[in-house]
């Protein structure tokens, strides 16, 4: 304790380290979007931001529900799977009007998301099994509900809030953008934001402060589950089709990786809303700018993965405690 | 209980320490620690948290090497640099946590990594019938095929100890090895001692259990401040000496005035209703049966030696642990619902023993550690009222004088002493009506030690009712107008009044068995409330 003084200064290079923890993820964005430019100007084009923020948006609203999973030291794998279940279900109530339609999808990626955090707060299993059960299950059941083949949507509305654009930036991105805004606004301004930090820190610190720990836990998986059915929508809206067989795919690692890079600890008790945008925002880029310039698949996977493993590094509890 | 026929114990010592030290980061663990062992005798090992019990093992289980000094196995000076080498040369360590496989087998735990082969392929008939065998000897009679964890953990206990003692065991380790057992158990645990003594083999017995070592140890080694205080047969010892010894007071030598910043004077208490009541509260293992009760302005003393269930029966109080039995009432209305959370609301806190793990919340800031458990009242509709918040962050690191850089700076950056009374005031701001304090000046430097001292005698002073634990005597008796002592999970002692004197304190804690307690408490029946005491001490006063 004598190492640390009342001001909190460190040593250079963990301050250093530190910065690059809290900020390294928005300078290798700057970083990447110059580049980009330079190796394409048509890259900063009103049509390929457009294009790439139709493929960014679902991946943003699942990760904002993994950073809040992530950050009571938890995990979500089961959100690619709602987003199948989102899928199937969609189209089956479409007739009554995209607003039921949207009101029910959104109400059962609630319910699993509810299974999932039950499993997790009452029964004590770990969030890894216990999403990990809930993904292969979900998925089946998607699957059994649309039958074999992907189902073509031809609802206007559902249409036109997937494929088109307010003020140049497509419906879609606005519905991240607020997203994120009011996930932001949680973790700073409100009571749960304070107590799911509190308790992916320090669980048993948070128990005997008398903070309704399970109450948070099974919220937590809720909202995380309300985003990847919102996200199943969108996709559904934008591909003009459901195909719970493929809808949603491995997105439960796209969003993870979105929230590592963005400097959220998988250790819990942080979550970085702004670092999450712009996590997956990096990610989406990166693999643009690679495929643009013709590098090959294999290549473009073993970049994303070490950039993941920079940003794990970067990112993970130094023994300062 | 005198051996009688144990092997004269003299003749070369099996192993001996010689002027062992031993330093983490500067502070002292070992200091020129001596101990030799004479083949067939049990030798006690005693010594408050911190004493330096813990390390002493370590260091003659090559877990850590010394800084100075010598092991000497039969002769032979050694350097284990591996827990196994010291296996391997006969030390076995039985440790107070099972360190088994749960899935497994009970046979295969018994011989794991020594199974008996045919062909090449375990022999599981031959392993069975050999472990069936063994473990009789031992007092379980379970099916050794069943998966271990579907034992009790006292069979379980019985299997680490069947595992450790080998045939070619010289010098047999316990850790607190009946922190675990019923006393049917702790009888079958003696008689496999005597037995090891009867062979010839060195036991080191580790316990806070004084019973238990006045039942089976032959010699003691008290140790305190990573020294040894006193080495000697056990038979001839008063009770009072050994925990004097323990504790570093002469009998002679009490004071009662100038070491704390407790005023010398009582708490004018109103002689009205106790403000919480706690009625035969029973913890497994750990608290059996501890009734008391604290009125307002009050501060009552819990004492105890270490694992005599004070903390338990704090947590216990306030629903933090789960229980056996027992009632709490807070201004006459019963609890039905245990929990901190209901606890919290009821007006009772607990400022808990171990900071980092129960206590702050490392990453968040100085002023989101003090508003915890205040945040849904300084909320409106889920959203937090940025001035009430600082308004309370505010007067409390004034009042308590908390030195941060400002309420900003991450809680883990301050000092211990600084942490502690972010915690108080954490607290505090909950309006309780009832305050537990375990351990409150643990780790903490002088200054802060004083100050948080004499802000347990203004808030009595102000009608809060507060329970104080505390391992050092002088605050127990200078900080407290009424000391409940515990022993073995049961009360043993009341002091009140004049009666609240260090003298007092340890008579009672001397007392054999429970009399005059209000339950009655075999003396295996208690708990053990840290092997790794010592180095968690080291590190707090790092």
């Amino acid at each position: 304790m004598s190492a640390t003084t009342v001001s909190g200064r460190l040593p250079q290079k963990a301050r250093v380290l530190k910065d690059i923890q809290n900020y390294g993820v928005y300078l290798a964005l700057v970083v990447l979007i110059v580049v980009a430019v330079a190796l394409n100007t048509s890259f900063l084009s009103a049509s390929n931001l457009r294009v790439q923020l139709f493929q960014l948006s679902p991946t943003l609203l699942v990760a904002l529900g993994m950073a809040l999973v992530i950050g009571t030291e938890g995990i979500d794998l089961s959100v690619g799977a709602t987003i199948a279940l989102s899928a199937a279900v969609l189209p089956l109530y479409l007739g009554y009007g995209l607003g039921a339609a949207l009101a029910l999808a959104l109400l059962i990626g609630a319910v699993a998301g509810a299974i999932g955090g039950s499993m997790v707060a009452f029964a004590r299993v770990q969030p890894i099994v216990a999403t990990l059960s809930l993904m292969i299950g979900l998925r089946g059941v998607a699957e059994l509900i649309n039958g074999d083949a992907a189902k073509p949507v031809t609802a206007q509305s559902l249409l036109s809030l997937g494929g088109n654009s307010a003020a140049g930036v497509p419906w879609m991105a606005w519905v991240a953008i607020v997203a994120a805004a009011v996930v932001a606004v949680v973790m700073r301004r409100t009571t749960f934001g304070r107590q799911l930090v509190a308790i992916g820190d320090n669980r048993q610190a948070a128990r005997l402060a008398g903070l309704p720990v399970r109450r948070v836990l099974v919220t937590v998986y809720v909202i995380s589950g309300i985003l990847a059915a919102l996200a199943g929508v969108l996709v559904v809206g934008h591909g003009a089709e459901a195909d719970p067989a493929n809808q949603g795919l491995n997105m439960e690692l796209d969003a993870i990786t979105a929230v590592v890079v963005g400097g959220t600890p998988l250790s819990g008790g942080r979550v970085r809303v702004l670092g999450t945008v712009a996590g997956a925002l990096f990610m989406q880029l990166i693999s643009a700018v690679l495929t643009q310039h013709d590098v090959h698949t294999s290549y473009t996977q073993i970049i994303e993965a070490a950039i993941i493993c920079g940003a794990v590094y970067v990112s993970r509890e130094r023994g300062s405690r | 209980m005198i051996p009688t026929q144990a092997p004269a114990p003299d003749g070369e010592p099996v192993l001996e320490v010689v002027g062992a030290g031993k330093t983490f980061a500067g502070v002292h663990a070992l200091r020129d620690v001596s101990l030799s062992l004479r083949p067939g005798e049990v030798h006690a090992l005693i010594g408050e948290n911190g004493a330096g019990k813990s390390t002493l093992i370590k260091v003659m289980t090559g877990v850590h090497r010394p800084d100075t000094g010598t092991v000497t196995l039969a002769g032979r000076t050694v350097a284990f640099t591996t827990p196994l080498e010291a296996q391997a040369a006969g030390i076995s360590t039985i440790y107070q946590e099972v360190n088994l496989i749960p899935l497994m087998s009970v046979a295969r735990n018994l011989f794991l990594g020594r199974e008996p082969r045919r062909f090449g392929v375990v022999d599981t008939r031959a392993m069975n019938r050999q472990a069936a065998q063994i473990l009789r000897g031992y007092g379980v009679e379970s099916d050794v095929s069943r998966p271990l964890h579907t034992l009790g953990l006292g069979a379980q206990q019985m299997v680490a100890l069947a595992r450790a003692v080998r045939i070619d065991a010289r010098v047999v380790i316990m850790d607190e090895p009946t922190s675990s057992l019923e006393p049917r158990e702790v009888e079958t645990l003696f008689s496999v001692i005597r037995d090891l003594r009867s062979k010839g083999v060195a036991v080191v017995y580790v316990s806070h259990r004084l019973d238990e070592l006045y039942a089976i140890c032959d010699r003691v080694t008290v140790m305190r401040d990573g020294a040894v205080v006193h080495t000697g047969e056990l038979a001839g010892l008063e009770r009072l000496k050994l925990i004097s010894l323990m504790l570093g007071r002469e009998m002679s030598e009490v004071r009662r005035e100038g070491a704390t910043a407790f005023a010398a004077d009582g708490h004018d208490r109103q002689e009205d209703q106790p403000i919480l009541e706690a009625r035969d509260l029973a913890v497994r293992h750990k608290v059996n049966g501890v009734s008391l009760s604290i009125r307002p302005g009050e501060v009552v003393g819990l004492g105890g030696l270490l694992g005599s269930g004070r903390s338990e029966t704090a947590k216990a109080v306030v629903g933090a642990i789960a229980t056996e039995g027992g009632t709490v009432s807070v201004a006459g209305t019963a609890m039905t619902r245990r929990s901190p959370a209901a606890a919290i609301r009821a007006g009772v806190v607990m400022l808990a023993e171990d900071r980092k793990a129960e206590g702050i919340i490392p990453s968040l800031s100085v002023r989101e550690n003090i508003v915890l458990a205040a945040l849904p009242r300084l909320s409106r509709g889920g959203i937090v009222s940025t001035a009430r918040q600082d308004e309370v962050v505010t007067y409390f690191m004034e009042r308590l004088g908390i030195k941060a850089s400002g309420p900003e700076q991450r809680v883990s950056d301050l000092s211990g002493g600084n942490q502690q009374k972010v915690l108080l005031a954490r607290w505090l701001c909950m309006n309780p009506k009832v305050l537990l304090l375990d351990e409150p000046t643990r780790g903490i430097d002088v200054g802060a030690k004083a100050e948080v001292q004499s802000l347990v005698d203004e808030l009595a002073r102000e009608g809060l009712g507060v329970l104080l634990i505390s391992s050092e005597l002088e605050e127990l008796i200078e900080g407290s107008d009424r000391v409940v002592v515990l022993k073995d999970g049961a009360v043993v002692g009341h002091l009140e009044g004049d009666g609240v004197t260090e003298q007092a304190l340890l008579a009672a804690l001397a007392s054999s068995g429970a009399d005059g307690a209000d339950g009655d408490v075999p003396g295996a029946d208690g708990d053990v409330s840290g092997a790794d005491g010592d180095a968690s001490r080291a590190e707090e006063t790092r």
